[in-house]
């Protein structure tokens, strides 16, 4: 008598998780995953509440607009389909196949997940990109509307101090910098990820050749690179844009001059230390060719170490564009880069302290969460570093 | 010792070469020709010719690269646009003001970095080390521009009238108007004055790495088995921790000052613009908006060649300290 009661009980565990992903986990105790699956979800749901009508309106309008929608239903689709997977009761089993599947992250999941400062780098990182391709929805006014007077039609809104309607102020000419700073996280964001992008490609090729070959391709390399590394990120930047027209790709491409050297040194140094290793020795043994242990034996143990210096470049590329576009000499755009907006409220710093201070903190904070990020994965990639260290 | 200084600054001068060609590949690959900076309205043909002819743009490239370099190593860069002096007097009139800048701003990051990451190792695990360790990460990850402006917002602006700050220092320039007119020491605590938020904030930004890497480096000596033996011979803990581990601590340390001078020189660039410190970094930036190119090619050189004498020195200095280094393989 009374199977109905368990019955009852799976149900209704079924019914939480398919309304509220991630509450089973937090009730099982994975605090995290859990918590950050929770709020995500409901903080989208109450952003489409909320911007009901813009949504309605996004399937017909611009293209960041259509972007925006499906970013929005990707991301609701992805934490409900991710908390289906591992919390219906496959919670152990699961778990089990998640460690032992990262390619890049062989094991690794489980020790950064230990890693508290790292998970909250993860977490910041992915908010600012789903907050950048979320901006239409998101930001509350128009970024290049300068209306003259607040709603009531009396107090002017020019230099208006945070205030709830406008949570980070308003600059001097009535723009509300909140607005602003999310619509600026493109040219900020997206930058970032592209130099380091091309720098990472060049230096993981040019590092794996000098390494590999040896002799003097890598002795000529390696001088290059020193000659390279001799100058000042931001001076080689200067010398670039000076003497070149500037757009995004450019700067893309001047920040990757300024980049690659750190990615060639350390792979060539990987691969270097990888040749010798007992498996490479196997794959000559067994009369592979070099491009074949090179790209299937050498490059892929490589890789995490890649990943790390990938990520601590991306922060690296936002501070080094934020700081060329403080100085003027940025990308050209609609709307401003982080950078620019410091530099444009310089001129107002006796009055308002707002129109510096956001959009500085929007640059220190994504670049705080790709350090952490970073340092976190070099932690969990390489537990001797961590070991000898934490002894 | 003499041996490994030498060979150390054998190894400089191609890097010092290879700096001048990096700069002249930078040039050669823009696009646009040269001379046309000299373009002035109502310039015939004949005269640009003859101006590419004085410059020397007619040669083949490689001849141009040859000319170029010899004439960069014996320092002269030209004229500057602006102005019309030569490049060289240019940068030797600001010159002294950013490598006194630097050499202040690197002394106060490295003893505060050192501080921070001693008091760190010996309270690994404690409250005091994860605030500090938070501290770090926060200042490394802040753009210096906006750090300078924060620092101002601070201790310039609102100092004293809004949070009755006790201190406020000049936000911009390296002296006041009337320093002619004050006495010797008036001088030199104006002097002081101007410096110290520059210098603060260079230091700031570059001390959270620093103090990362010697917490790391403390920890790993403080483990070694001579610091198990001085405290077993019953040394009090304060000369174990400041004598016998930071020495051994403070040998890699050493090299971390050669990877810094490129930092604290690119640092400088956004110093000097925020606070008017009238520096190579700033020339840099005022030429670049001129369109004052002899001065900008000549400036970025000049950051290429002080990273180059700067890690030179870092390595001697590391072969004083660690004589492993000079007798060793050197």
């Amino acid at each position: 008598m009374g199977s109905w009661i368990p019955e009852f009980a799976m149900a209704m565990a079924r019914w939480v998780q398919a309304v509220l992903p991630g509450l089973p986990h937090l009730l099982r105790g994975r605090w995290v995953e859990g918590g950050a699956a929770l709020s995500l979800w409901l903080g989208l749901l109450a952003l489409a509440v909320v911007r009901f009508d813009r949504i309605l309106q996004a399937p017909g309008g611009r293209l960041d607009e259509r972007v925006a929608l499906l970013t929005l239903v990707l991301a609701l689709g992805a934490v409900w389909g991710w908390s289906w997977r591992s919390g219906a009761g496959r919670g152990a089993a699961s778990e089990e196949g998640e460690g032992n599947r990262g390619g890049i992250l062989p094991g690794g999941w489980r020790a950064f997940r230990k890693n508290r400062m790292a998970l909250l780098g993860l977490m910041m990182a992915v908010s600012f990109y789903l907050a950048m391709l979320l901006t239409p929805f998101l930001a509350p006014f128009d970024p290049l509307a300068m209306p003259a007077f607040d709603e009531t039609g009396h107090a002017s809104l020019r230099l208006a101090p945070p205030s709830p309607s406008h949570i980070m102020g308003t600059d001097q000419y009535s723009r509300d910098i909140f607005s602003r700073i999310l619509y600026g996280a493109r040219i900020s964001l997206t930058i970032g990820l592209l130099a380091v992008g091309i720098s990472v490609t060049l230096g993981t090729f040019l590092g794996a050749v000098a390494g590999y070959l040896g002799g003097v391709v890598d002795s000529v390399l390696m001088r290059l690179l020193d000659m390279f590394m001799a100058f000042p990120g931001i001076v080689l930047l200067l010398a670039v844009v000076a003497l070149f027209e500037p757009s995004v790709f450019l700067v893309a491409a001047a920040l990757a001059l300024t980049q690659w050297p750190f990615t060639t040194r350390m792979v060539r140094g990987e691969i270097l230390a990888l040749r010798e290793r007992e498996f490479a020795e196997a794959a000559r043994a067994l009369g592979f060719s070099r491009v074949r242990i090179l790209m299937r034996h050498l490059l892929p143990n490589a890789m995490p170490s890649v990943v790390v210096v990938a990520t601590l470049g991306i922060g690296n590329a936002i501070v080094l564009e934020a700081g060329l576009s403080f100085l003027g000499l940025g990308v050209p755009a609609a709307t401003p880069s982080w950078g620019t907006m410091v530099d444009h409220g310089r001129a107002y710093l006796l009055d308002a302290w707002w129109v510096v201070t956001f959009p500085g903190l929007a640059i220190v904070l994504a670049v705080l969460a790709f350090n952490l990020l970073g340092d976190g994965l070099r932690d969990a990639l390489d537990p001797r570093q961590g070991g000898t260290v934490e002894r | 010792m003499l041996l490994y200084a030498v060979r150390r600054v054998l190894g400089a001068v191609p890097l010092l070469l290879g700096v001048a060609t990096v700069v002249f590949l930078v040039l050669a690959l823009a696009p646009g020709d040269p001379a046309s900076v000299y373009l002035k309205p109502g310039m015939s043909p004949e005269t640009l010719e003859q101006i590419r002819r004085n410059l020397g743009l007619d040669a083949p490239l490689h001849v141009q690269y040859g000319r170029w370099l010899l004439s960069f190593l014996q320092g002269d860069f030209g004229q500057s646009l602006a102005g019309g002096m030569p490049v060289k007097d240019r940068i030797l009139a600001v010159l002294p003001n950013t490598l006194l800048l630097a050499s202040v701003a690197l002394f106060l990051a490295f003893a505060a970095g050192i501080l921070i990451g001693v008091v760190q190792a010996v309270r690994q695990h404690s409250l005091l080390d994860s605030v500090l360790s938070g501290g770090s990460l926060l200042f490394y990850s802040m753009p210096s521009f906006w750090l300078a402006i924060m620092m101002i917002l601070v201790f310039s602006v609102n100092a004293g009238n809004v949070w009755g700050w006790p201190v406020s220092f000049p936000p911009s320039g390296i002296a006041s108007d009337g320093h002619d007119l004050m006495g010797p020491m008036e001088q030199i605590r104006d002097r002081i004055r101007h410096l110290t938020l520059p210098a603060l904030t260079l230091a700031l930004v570059l001390a959270g790495g620093i103090a990362r890497y010697v917490r790391s480096s403390m920890l790993e000596v403080m483990g070694q088995d001579y610091i198990r033996t001085a405290r077993a011979k019953g040394l009090p803990e304060w000369r174990v921790v400041w004598k016998h581990a930071l020495r051994n601590a403070l040998i890699p340390v050493v090299t971390l000052m050669g990877v810094y001078v490129p930092l604290l020189l690119g640092g400088t660039v956004f110093i000097e613009y925020v606070f008017a410190w009238p520096g190579m970094g700033r020339l840099m930036v005022e030429s670049i908006l001129l369109e004052d190119y002899p001065v900008v090619l000549a400036g970025t050189f000049l950051f290429g060649a002080m990273v180059v004498l700067g890690n030179l020195l870092a390595d001697l200095l590391y072969g004083v300290v660690d004589p492993r280094i000079r007798h060793g393989h050197g």
